[in-house]
């Protein structure tokens, strides 16, 4: 009984360790990838396309929609970053699904690592947006005495979005782990579909959040919507 | 410890590898390609834009064409028709013209038969009427009336005016021959010397005469010498008739042409 997959080690020389989270992160990413460069090999430019890759439009599309409907007024500019941050979490949480796989997600070490890039691209977006002085100058409002409160909310957001991610997906996990050894049968299934569910939810959650954050730090240019 | 520093930083670097690898194998081609299908649908907007605008301008172009087609046709159909009334009446009259111009000479054609059997007719009548006067007259002459004629003759004789009388004289005189005298009956012994008498007497000199019976006189008797006649018979009075009657429709035709005309 584990409780991060960080535990399970496959391989380690010294203080580098090749375990559970990291290989199924590179396998989720082998996925995505190659799924993502199957799919778009043949890729339309009229009206007329295959259903995969009206699936991959659908779903950067509506990523993009999501984004733009947060308030970032150049949804592609962040696509990247929150498109793949969705995509990462909703593959892992979707995974779920097969026997005896331990979702990446489930590891407090990968979501502290989501939430570090995070709370770094905020500042670089936020900084990219209205430049250095402009963005310090964020964490002065509405009063210099806000300064420290800021700062802590910042911390203390990043906390919440590792933390967040990390119990529900190792929740989901443990719940079912323990549900096999008391009733193996129709409840793990009915648990799993459940923890599907609260997967999406969580991949939906971290990445708007996520952009919500970056919104907050590139709004000060930007006039408040009517 | 729950969290695995390097497991931490192996994460982030692999989000950020994930980031790059989607960025190059998932957005930019799916962006690129509704890029392009967005353009391909604005441009083929725009172009069905650009053919309805197109459209519109030859729908209007056709439009006024048609309207002035009917315009001109109008006009024509109207120009046509007051032709063909133009025409209708000129026709109208000429037929009309045709038509009097046929009765008038019907009228007169049926003027000139109808006058042709009047001649016809008159002549018929006149004939008929001078052969029963002449049978008639014929039927009465005889020696009393030849007496009368004598008498008449005889006395009319003398009563010649003048120059009548020297014409007749002159012409008695150059006459190498006996004068001529002709009647339809002979003339009694008594008659023939009181005519000889008359003659001797009205042209003062010793005249000749010859004595001829013509029946064809009628009744009458007539004096001829070297081309000059005096003559008083019922034959002479039926040809003044039948001369008279002869005229007649010759003078009567002038004022039924003019009367023809009129209609």
């Amino acid at each position: 009984m584990h409780l991060s997959p960080d535990e399970i080690i496959f391989w380690q020389y010294g203080f580098i360790k090749l375990n559970v989270t990291i290989v199924t992160t590179w396998g989720l990413m082998g996925v995505l990838v190659i799924a993502a460069k199957l799919l778009t090999r043949e890729r339309s430019t009229v009206l007329e396309r295959s259903r995969w890759q009206n699936l991959l439009e659908i779903i950067v599309t509506g990523i993009n929609q999501q984004i733009s409907e947060v308030g970032l007024q150049q949804p592609q500019k962040y696509l990247g970053f929150l498109g793949s941050l969705f995509l990462f979490i909703a593959t892992a949480s979707l995974f779920t699904i097969v026997p005896g796989y331990d979702p990446p997600t489930g590891s407090l070490s990968t979501t502290t690592a989501l939430a570090i890039c995070v709370f770094v691209a905020v500042p670089l977006f936020g900084i990219q947006d209205q430049g250095l002085a402009g963005y310090l100058k964020e964490y002065l409002k509405p009063t210099v005495i806000m300064l420290p409160f800021n700062i802590i909310s910042e911390l203390s957001r990043t906390l919440a979005l590792a933390v967040r991610l990390f119990g529900n997906m190792m929740s989901g996990t443990m719940i079912i782990a323990i549900l096999l050894t008391i009733t193996p049968f129709i409840f793990p299934i009915a648990l799993s579909v459940l923890g599907l569910l609260t997967g999406m939810v969580q991949a939906y959650i971290f990445s708007i959040l996520a952009a919500v954050y970056i919104a907050a730090a590139t709004r000060a240019r930007q006039p408040a919507p009517e | 410890m729950l969290i695995d520093w390097f497991t931490v930083a192996a994460q982030v670097v692999n989000f950020l590898i994930l980031v790059w690898l989607l960025k190059r194998f998932l957005y930019r081609p799916i962006l690129n390609a509704i890029d392009a299908r967005e353009q391909r649908i604005a441009a083929a907007l725009a172009d069905a834009e650009a053919k309805k605008i197109e459209a519109e301008q030859e729908r209007t172009t056709f439009s006024q064409k048609n309207q002035s087609l009917d315009q001109e046709r109008a006009a024509l159909m109207s120009q046509a028709t007051a032709e063909a009334n133009t025409e209708r009446l000129r026709l109208l009259d000429e037929a009309r013209q045709e038509s009097t111009n046929l009765r008038a000479r019907l009228q007169e054609s049926l003027n000139i038969e109808q006058r042709s059997l009047n001649e016809a007719l008159a002549r018929r009548v006149l004939d008929e009427v001078l052969a029963i006067a002449r049978k008639a007259l014929g039927d009465l002459a005889e020696t009393t009336l030849e007496e009368r004629m004598v008498e008449v003759f005889l006395r009319r004789l003398p009563a010649l005016d003048r120059q009548a009388k020297e014409t007749l004289a002159k012409a008695l005189k150059t006459q190498s021959d006996p004068a001529l005298v002709r009647s339809a009956f002979a003339l009694s012994n008594e008659q023939c010397r009181a005519i000889q008498t008359a003659v001797n007497e009205t042209f003062s000199a010793e005249i000749p005469l010859r004595f001829e019976i013509v029946p064809a006189l009628i009744s009458g008797i007539e004096l001829t010498t070297n081309g000059q006649k005096l003559a008083w018979s019922i034959a002479d009075y039926l040809g003044s008739l039948e001369n008279a009657i002869n005229d007649l429709p010759k003078t009567q035709s002038e004022p039924e042409t003019r009367q023809g005309a009129d209609v």
